[in-house]
């Protein structure tokens, strides 16, 4: 170039400079190992200790492993098994092999574990829709069905007990449809009204009638299974899927609840919310399982499990709820003007400018919420429930054969809590690449 | 600035005529107890383009804000085309929509495309079928020249076509009336030229505008009049020859030496 000789003060520029690639010395993985392992005295001195720790933690558990046993009867026997190898010690795996039945449907009876099995690969189909925009639109409706199958399909009975609460929701949507041809305010109030009416008084003895006019046989009616049966991760998942389902849509009325205008709705909004995240997710528990007894007519049977989730799902919102005005808080006031100069109103400026973009913001928090709830299922075994960690583990320990295996359960649990605690996170990233778009 | 309008003005439609399109009479508006705006009035009839010009503080997008109620009077009347602003909700989502707003920062909404931006209320609020909005949203973005963008998100663009897709945008709904709040204020002035451009031609096809600005230059060629605010109050307007060349008020005097002053 002929810039080379441009130390004069005047100075024109007559050639754009190309593009030029690095030195070779500044890519690739000599200069990945020199910027990130090996960058100074200190970076160096980190590098080898962590090297020291990883071989630590791995020399100690490696022999461990490597020694597993999958086949036998007993601890005595693993152990024996162990011992003649000429191991020192040894994982027992077998104990997984021979109970994983119960750690993952609990005491659910044996020739009935195909429903459970079937309600969580309905589970993924019901999510697809809901989760990716790529999957067929038409999709869902079956989501919108799902909770109602797989309430039958867990709990089994009448088919009509889902579909009657099922029709109640219908009801509202309705309601909803038709009332707002009146007003927008009736719209709602008789979306809220009528299925609550229809819950209370006529949804029971409507399908108990419908139940009793048809025969006891598989369309209509399915083997019960009681709540006590439920146990490990069939009910981990039962409780930490409905919790997540119904939180979300929660969390989000209480987040523009608390940023109303209206005095009463924002005062309720914030004694809710203060008055749940600040008591401990047990005593709520507690509460559900015991002092609601007192509190509901003697005789009113009241599922244990049903309870658990609704005192869940109040836990969680309320935390979403924080969370989420984190996100509206985050929004210029520029967006609620320019919505508001455009002519639309409150709901509609909520749901399509306000929302989509306070909840993008979220999701890290939302996620990280769901994660806590879903780990939180476990604090159940408090109630009597058999959680997979600590109610089935104990129960399996108790058994003689079993008696002083410690590890492996344990981690036989956290490694499936992790899988789908996991995948969760990885979820949310992919969801915050993905609506990626102000390219700041 | 007078250089960046340098093309000869069509005034052909820029007919004012009698039918009067907004009315302020003795408005008055507090922030707390600060009073922000004291004893307006004013009328604006259809396809007059005003600016309002003053001092920052003076109250000058304060007053804008009111004519579409982003911001409430506490005192006195505000009617545009015909609708009292009070605090009946139906009202003020009509005037909204008859009423364009252009704001300093653009506030179009990030996450969706240019083109969403410019359906979103029509269909929303207009119930205007999709297809249809897209048709009328691309003939306007067709008109502030910026077609080819129409599937981009807003942070890809420039703060110029930034504004100028907020123009549409507000345009999109067929108002009668645009409202301008400082709307080249956060632009480099590369930008401030394709801004202004867009605003003349609207004005050239006999929109009625209410601009706060500072760009004196677009008051000269396009306004037929100049409001000049300060501490919340109407100090002088006049047709802008006059107001500029022969300003009367002392407090005017000296805020146009100052800002014509270099």
């Amino acid at each position: 170039m002929s810039d080379t000789h441009a130390q004069t003060v005047p100075f024109v520029r007559d050639t754009m400079l190309p593009q030029a690639n690095p030195p070779t010395t500044e890519a690739g993985a000599v200069r990945w190992m020199r910027e990130n392992l090996l960058s100074g005295p200190l970076n160096v001195i980190l590098t080898l200790l962590a090297i020291a720790a990883i071989y630590w933690v791995v020399q100690g558990m490696l022999p461990w492993l490597l020694a597993s046993v999958w086949n036998a009867g007993s601890i005595a026997e693993c152990r024996q098994i162990i011992a003649d190898a000429g191991r020192e010690s040894g994982a027992c795996w077998a104990v997984i092999r021979e109970r994983w039945p119960q750690f993952l449907f609990g005491f659910y009876p044996n020739h009935l574990y195909w429903r459970p099995v079937t309600a969580l690969l309905l589970l993924f189909v019901a999510l697809a829709p809901v989760l990716f925009s790529k999957a067929p639109r038409q999709l869902l409706w079956f989501s919108a069905i799902y909770p109602g199958l797989a309430f039958w399909l867990l709990w089994g009975g009448s088919v009509f007990v889902p579909v009657v609460a099922l029709l109640g929701l219908a009801l509202g949507w309705a309601a909803f449809h038709f009332g707002q041809r009146i007003s927008p305010l009736a719209g709602v109030v008789a979306a809220i009204l009528l299925p609550v009416l229809w819950w209370l008084f006529l949804a029971g003895p409507v399908a108990e009638d419908l139940g009793n006019l048809l025969p006891r046989s598989m369309p209509w009616w399915m083997e019960e299974v009681r709540s006590d049966k439920f146990g490990g991760f069939v009910l981990a998942l039962t409780i930490g899927v409905s919790g997540i389902a119904l939180s979300l849509p929660l969390g989000i009325v209480l987040a523009l609840g608390r940023q109303s205008d209206m005095f009463l709705i924002k005062s309720l909004s914030v004694c809710f919310i203060e008055f749940i995240r600040g008591v401990p997710l047990i005593t709520l528990l507690f509460t559900a399982s015991l002092l609601l007894n007192y509190f509901l007519p003697p005789g009113t049977t009241f599922d244990i499990i049903l309870r658990v989730i609704i005192m869940v799902t109040l836990f969680a919102a309320a935390y979403i709820a924080e969370v989420i005005r984190g996100g509206l808080a985050a929004l210029p006031r520029g967006q609620y003007e320019a919505a508001d100069a455009l002519g639309l109103d409150y709901f509609r400026a909520q749901r399509l400018i306000i929302l989509p973009q306070a909840l993008k913001i979220s999701i890290p928090g939302i996620v990280s919420t769901f994660i806590g709830m879903f780990k939180d299922t476990t604090l159940v075994v408090f109630v009597g429930l058999l959680d997979p960690l600590k109610g089935i583990t104990d129960a399996v320990r108790a058994s003689p054969d079993w008696k002083g295996i410690y590890w492996e359960p344990y981690i036989f649990v956290g490694a499936i809590f992790f899988i789908f605690n996991f995948s969760m996170s990885r979820y949310s990233m992919y969801l915050e690449r993905k609506l990626k778009t102000d390219h700041r | 600035m007078t250089e960046t309008i340098a093309r000869a003005i069509d005034r052909s439609h820029m007919q004012v005529s009698d039918e009067v399109a907004i009315q302020i009479v003795q408005m008055n508006k507090w922030y707390g107890t600060f009073h922000v705006l004291r004893d307006i009035n004013m009328t604006v009839n259809r396809g007059e383009r005003i600016v309002i010009c003053g001092p920052s503080g003076s109250g000058k997008s304060t007053l804008i804000r009111c004519i579409n109620r982003l911001e409430e009077h506490q005192a006195g009347q505000i009617v545009v085309d015909g609708t009292e602003l009070t605090s009946d909700l139906k009202n003020i989502d009509k005037v909204r929509s008859e009423v364009g707003m252009v704001f300093q920062h653009f506030n179009l909404f990030p996450h969706l495309t240019i083109l969403e931006n410019c359906t979103l209320a029509p269909i929303w609020v207009r119930k205007t079928p999709k297809k249809e909005a897209e048709e009328i949203a691309m003939h306007y973005l067709r008109k502030v020249k910026i077609p080819e963008q129409a599937n981009k998100y807003p942070g890809q663009l420039s703060g110029g076509q930034q504004q100028r897709v907020a123009i549409a945008r507000s345009l999109c709904m067929k108002p009668r009336i645009m409202l301008f709040d400082e709307p080249t204020s956060a632009l480099d002035p590369e930008m401030i030229k394709e801004v202004l451009d867009t605003m003349i031609e609207l004005a050239e096809e006999g929109m009625t505008m209410l601009c706060v600005t500072h760009e004196m230059g677009f008051a000269q060629a396009v306004a037929n009049r100049v409001i000049f605010m300060d501490q919340g109050q109407i100090v002088e307007q006049n047709e802008p020859r006059e107001f500029f060349n022969n300003p009367k008020s002392e407090r005017t005097k000296l805020f146009l030496s100052q800002i014509l002053g270099h």
